[in-house]
């Protein structure tokens, strides 16, 4: 019997992601996972998944689905939009919580607010078959997910369970700071060298803008043009999600999740791992400003951002019915 | 040789070599990815060689930055290892004209006749310096010196795959249908990658090439065992 979320309405870029495609770079395929790690960990978390569980990725708009499984317990978190279920016994679950949604029951994630990234777990998960022993889609591949797309209207989205069992909802204890006026911190480098003094000031002191053009494979910035001191064209070398490539407009992209795995840009800085979903969640338009620390310093960021996970975890409350 | 370590952020470093493409600094490169993914050091997830570097990606809640500058500083001193057998692959290449859009042009470009161009093209031992791009595109090189062209000021949005392409002092194949500035001068029916095989890319860095001209006819029958299963791409132990 299916066991399955149809989806009624696709949303703009709906895929499966789960922790990503780390061990094939050296051949060409990008790591890919989601853009903003931390809300996708705690919406597993909220499910009772382990962190790497196969998740939905809904970017600008999320979904209509309809539950094709006895029941199906799932969680909201990246934005500040609802679930909301439009079927007989309507309700409306904020982000942040789980809930558990019979057989029938259609729910829609509208316009993702306040953010361009936000995360559907599943308990249990998707049951997806892996690609290179990861769930996640890399579109440009054809690799993982749902028949290595995004999803359409018309798919039936397996789920792992055919039941999630009664038991109280968990929520998060204080909604998540989606820190969009924090600076988005950077280590400089690999290439620093190839821009004039001059252009790095300006790099870690003038304000950019997301432009419309950015996706998963990257976000091209607006603002002050970025001067190299020596030409434009490297031989290509090693790149990852976060690095700042400046082609020859002097205009900066940020590499995302689904970049190449090489690039022949010289790249300024590097966005800290523990800020890629800061950035990630950044809305065209928005501003960024940059500031610099060290790999020591990015380091210690980043394992902080993982006690906070993981205190988060074990400071959710229960659901108020 | 100046080796410099450069961040790529916390997640990855850049041990650099040089700053050209150059079979000296790639074999450097390949080397020490062997070794370092050899010496299994906690954290480190994977590497990736390039023309000139070699990045190694790591995680930073096992490892930092600092330890691993120290521990594969020490590997570039090793003279034990890293005697990682590679492979010579001998690839059927169709330059018949319905298979190779830009070969007339080339040979207009280069002054050469299409016959010498390709004969000159499937006459050398490419080193594939690394792969990127898109998953399975080969870099390879270094192609003779009378081929050597700009890339195309009007990339195609749509380069079919299998098509054999040259631009600058470099040859490559495109394994899947993507947008391309190189010259197209032949066509493959091999597959360069596959995601059901657990190692997905028929070549690695530090493999060689030569292409085997092939008729229209044997490119069908070849493309027709392909899908089959049934072709397997001729290789042997490389030598140099």
């Amino acid at each position: 019997m299916t066991q399955a979320l149809k989806v009624a309405i696709p949303g703009i870029h709906t895929t499966v992601q789960d922790a990503g495609r780390p061990g094939y770079q050296g051949v060409g395929v990008p790591v890919s996972g989601p853009l903003d790690r931390v809300s996708f960990r705690l919406a597993n978390a909220l499910v009772g998944n382990s962190p790497g569980t196969p998740a939905l990725e809904m970017l600008f708009q999320g979904p209509a689905l309809e539950v094709l499984a006895d029941s199906v317990r799932v969680a909201l978190v990246g934005c500040n939009s609802n679930i909301e279920v439009r079927t007989d016994n309507g309700r409306i679950i904020p982000a942040g919580q789980s809930v558990r949604l019979a057989r029938g029951e259609v729910f829609k994630i509208g316009r993702l607010e306040d953010s361009v990234c936000a995360y559907l777990a599943i308990e249990g998960g998707l049951d997806v078959a892996t690609a290179l022993g990861s769930a996640s889609t890399y579109v440009r591949g054809a690799l993982g997910g749902f028949n290595g797309r995004a999803l359409r209207k018309g798919d039936l989205l397996p789920v792992a369970r055919m039941n999630a069992e009664m038991r109280a909802e968990r929520v998060m204890s204080r909604p998540l700071d989606l820190a969009h006026d924090q600076p988005i911190r950077v280590v400089l480098g690999p290439q620093a060298d190839y821009f004039t003094d001059a252009a790095i000031k300006t790099f870690l002191t003038s304000e950019y803008c997301v432009s419309d053009q950015a996706d998963r494979m990257g976000y091209r910035l607006d603002g002050p043009a970025l001067a190299h001191a020596k030409g434009y064209d490297i031989a290509s070398d090693g790149v990852a999600a976060g690095a700042i490539q400046v082609p020859g407009s002097g205009m900066p992209i940020v590499l995302m999740v689904e970049a190449p795995t090489t690039g022949g840009y010289p790249k300024i800085a590097t966005v800290i791992s523990a800020d890629i979903p800061v950035l990630g969640r950044r809305r065209r338009g928005q501003t960024i400003h940059f500031a610099a620390v060290d790999a020591a310093e990015a380091e210690a960021l980043r394992r902080g951002q993982e006690a906070f996970l993981q205190q988060c975890a074990r400071e959710f409350g229960i659901a108020a019915n | 040789m100046n080796v410099r370590f450069l961040s790529l952020g916390d997640t990855a470093l850049v041990v650099e070599f040089g700053d050209r493409v150059e079979r000296v600094l790639s074999d450097r490169v390949l080397t020490l990815s062997t070794l370092v993914l050899e010496a299994k050091l906690p954290g480190v997830v994977e590497t990736v060689p390039t023309f000139r570097s070699l990045t190694v990606h790591y995680d930073p809640l096992v490892t930092a930055s600092a330890s691993l500058i120290d521990s594969i500083g020490k590997l570039l001193y090793a003279t034990t290892g890293a005697a990682v057998q590679m492979k010579l692959w001998r690839v059927p290449a169709c330059y018949a004209p319905a298979h190779a859009p830009d070969l007339a042009e080339v040979a207009e470009r280069t002054g050469l006749a299409a016959d010498e161009v390709v004969r000159l093209h499937s006459s050398a031992v490419y080193h594939i310096y690394m792969m990127g791009f898109v998953p399975g595109f080969p870099y390879m090189g270094d192609v003779p010196q009378s081929l050597v062209l700009p890339r195309r000021t009007d990339p195609r949005t749509r380069v079919p795959a299998g098509s054999i392409a040259i631009a600058t002092t470099l040859t490559a194949i495109y394994p899947l249908e993507s947008p391309g500035g190189w010259h197209l001068i032949g066509s493959t029916p091999v597959r360069l990658f596959d995601a059901t095989l657990p190692r997905p890319a028929l070549f690695s860095p530090g493999d060689a090439v030569k292409f085997e001209p092939v008729t229209v006819d044997e490119f069908d029958s070849i493309r027709a065992a392909v899908a089959a299963g049934t072709y397997e791409v001729p290789s042997e132990a490389r030598t140099t």
